[in-house]
């Protein structure tokens, strides 16, 4: 089974042996990949049922409910890493939730579609309607992306809040590419972040 | 062959049990059932819990009626517990009627029926009184607890009071407490038995209080089903009766319309099958069920000592434990840093769903269930 490639990139750089909290899960995928690869004790959040019923099936330990509403029961540096995998831009509060995936977590991983990517620059400016790219498939009216981010958008962020940075990869069609021009030439973003 | 084993069982066991309101029972019978073969290491038990008026037959016909066990749709083979892999044991709760101790048994001391002078018991009791009857069958540690409703209550309350005892809990369609509205349906059912003039203060021998007891076993069963199940079921419909034009109203206070006619089955057939005071002592002990309660008021803590995995159920339709109960579990599970699963099901109907056919919650358990080593 190959892993999106920006949960390669997580899987490749969670310490042996961790314990995870992937928030905004999805079936599984990266959870068992962390579990059989890397003998991780990963947990799991996801909204969608069909999601959790598949990974509950799968024997992982994943709860349904919502980064917005359900990460606040868990306690204080319960885990080593707490993931957030494209899940950023579709949270009411994204900024809250940064601040409890550093809670709950000694370090976060985030990735995120980069919204400065050129395509998405080019779809606005000369098709004039709201992209809609391989990464960011949905029309406006049923897209769950309701924060759209940039890179440099992201990493203002990050500094305002004095979080660091231990790491950044970014991708363009699946593959790695260089910090470069990154707001413009990456779709994808994820960063290794810690408080 | 050993006789602890099989369909059918019942035994007496000298305890004695030392109950949360104080008091203390010496013997203890325990009518109960078992299924498949104890491994060698004794890592294969999984114990079933019933619900309220459930009985210790999960997946094997009833011997009086011929129904298949209650959850057979779970339990039996090809199924996620499975006799040909797991040891499945399912015993009658303390308190009820179904073969053992409870208010109906005969008081060795006086010769006759318990009735109101048995002790008051919890959930906490009954789930002592079953690893009693795991001591004598060889179990020392589950590898899961599974249970709905009432049942649920118990697969919470196992890990909490034996935290060596069990390595995974699936609670289906429950909670970790009584609300107010639960306790408050649960007294019109009491009140119903003991309002009717055959209870005699629950010393009613062969006759009992069938009509108070129908009417609790009725609104209770109101609360089993989703309004969305009941019109779609019955909706307005009208009965069809002989002696009048069909689908035409009484003017009377017959059973007009086909769900009132529905409960009233539902209650009367309820009377052949349920002790009357065993409704009033499991009602109570449901009522009495706190578990943060019983752990200094944090949920949490009920959840410290065990390093038992948990997966719990809910159904989007039920409105007697609805989905907000186990996110409320879910939520002290994480604060405990317990691995748990937890997912909201949909189903039309209501609390009821987990004994229905339910392809998903299958999948969940059967999933969860392979995971636990």
């Amino acid at each position: 089974m190959t892993l999106r490639p920006d949960l390669a990139i997580i899987a490749d750089h969670v310490a042996r042996g961790a314990r995870v909290l992937d928030v905004g899960c999805g079936d599984g995928a990266l959870m068992a990949a962390l579990r059989d690869t890397r003998d991780v004790d990963a947990r799991g959040l996801e909204l969608d049922a069909a999601n959790v019923a598949r990974g509950v099936a799968r024997g992982l330990p994943v709860v349904q409910g919502d980064a917005d509403s359900d990460l606040a029961g868990y306690p204080d540096d319960s885990f080593d890493y707490a993931i957030l995998s494209q899940t950023l831009q579709t949270c009411h509060a994204p900024d809250r939730v940064l601040d409890e995936l550093l809670r709950i977590g000694r370090r976060a991983f985030v990735s995120f579609p980069n919204f400065a990517h050129w395509r998405v620059r080019l779809s606005l400016l000369w098709g004039g309607r709201m992209p809609v790219t391989p990464l960011l498939p949905e029309q406006w009216y049923d897209t769950p992306n309701i924060h759209h981010v940039t890179i440099d958008d992201f990493r203002a962020f990050l500094s305002r809040r004095d979080v660091a940075v231990e790491g950044a990869w970014f991708l363009s069609r699946g593959t790695r590419r260089t910090d470069a021009g990154a707001n413009l030439l990456a779709e994808h973003a994820v960063f290794l972040l810690r408080r | 062959m050993d006789e602890r084993f099989g369909l059918s069982r019942r035994v007496s066991l000298p305890g004695p049990l030392g109950l949360d309101g104080g008091g203390m029972l010496s013997p203890v019978e325990i009518a109960y059932e078992t299924y498949g073969t104890l491994a060698p290491d004794g890592g294969n038990a999984i114990l079933i819990c019933h619900a309220l008026t459930g009985d210790q037959h999960v997946a094997s016909p009833h011997p009086r009626t011929g129904k298949p066990g209650w959850w057979s749709r779970l339990v039996g083979e090809g199924k996620p517990i499975d006799p040909a892999r797991d040891f499945v044991i399912c015993s009658n709760v303390l308190g009820s009627c179904m073969g053992s101790l409870g208010p109906s048994t005969i008081d060795p001391v006086t010769g006759r029926p318990w009735g109101m002078a048995f002790p008051v018991i919890t959930i906490r009791d009954m789930v002592r009184a079953q690893a009693l009857l795991l001591d004598h069958l060889g179990v020392s540690v589950l590898r899961a607890v599974v249970g709905g409703s009432m049942g649920g209550m118990q697969a919470l309350s196992w890990p909490a009071t034996f935290p060596d005892r069990v390595r995974a809990a699936v609670v289906i369609a429950s909670t970790a407490r009584h609300t107010a509205q639960n306790i408050a349906f649960h007294e019109v059912g009491r009140q119903a038995v003991m309002a009717d003039p055959k209870w005699r203060g629950g010393d009613y021998r062969d006759d009992p209080p069938a009509a108070g007891l129908s009417v609790a076993r009725m609104a209770a069963h109101i609360t089993y089903l989703s309004e969305a199940g009941l019109t779609e079921k019955f909706g307005r419909k009208l009965q069809a009766r002989a002696n009048g034009i069909e689908g035409a109203k009484s003017f009377g206070f017959d059973a007009d319309f086909q769900v009132e006619s529905y409960l009233r089955h539902q209650g009367l057939s309820f009377v052949d099958r349920f002790d009357a005071n065993s409704y009033l002592y499991i009602t109570r002990a449901m009522d009495y069920f706190d578990l943060a309660e019983e752990h200094g008021g944090l949920l949490a803590n009920a959840f410290r000592a065990t390093a038992a995995r948990f997966c719990l159920v809910s159904f989007d339709t039920d409105w007697l434990y609805p989905t907000i109960e186990s996110r409320h579990v879910v939520h002290a599970l994480n604060a405990a840093g317990r691995a748990v699963s937890f997912v909201e099901l949909h189903s039309p109907y209501g609390h009821d769903a987990f004994l229905l056919d339910a392809p998903e919650m299958n999948r969940v358990v059967d999933g969860f269930l392979k995971a636990v080593a």
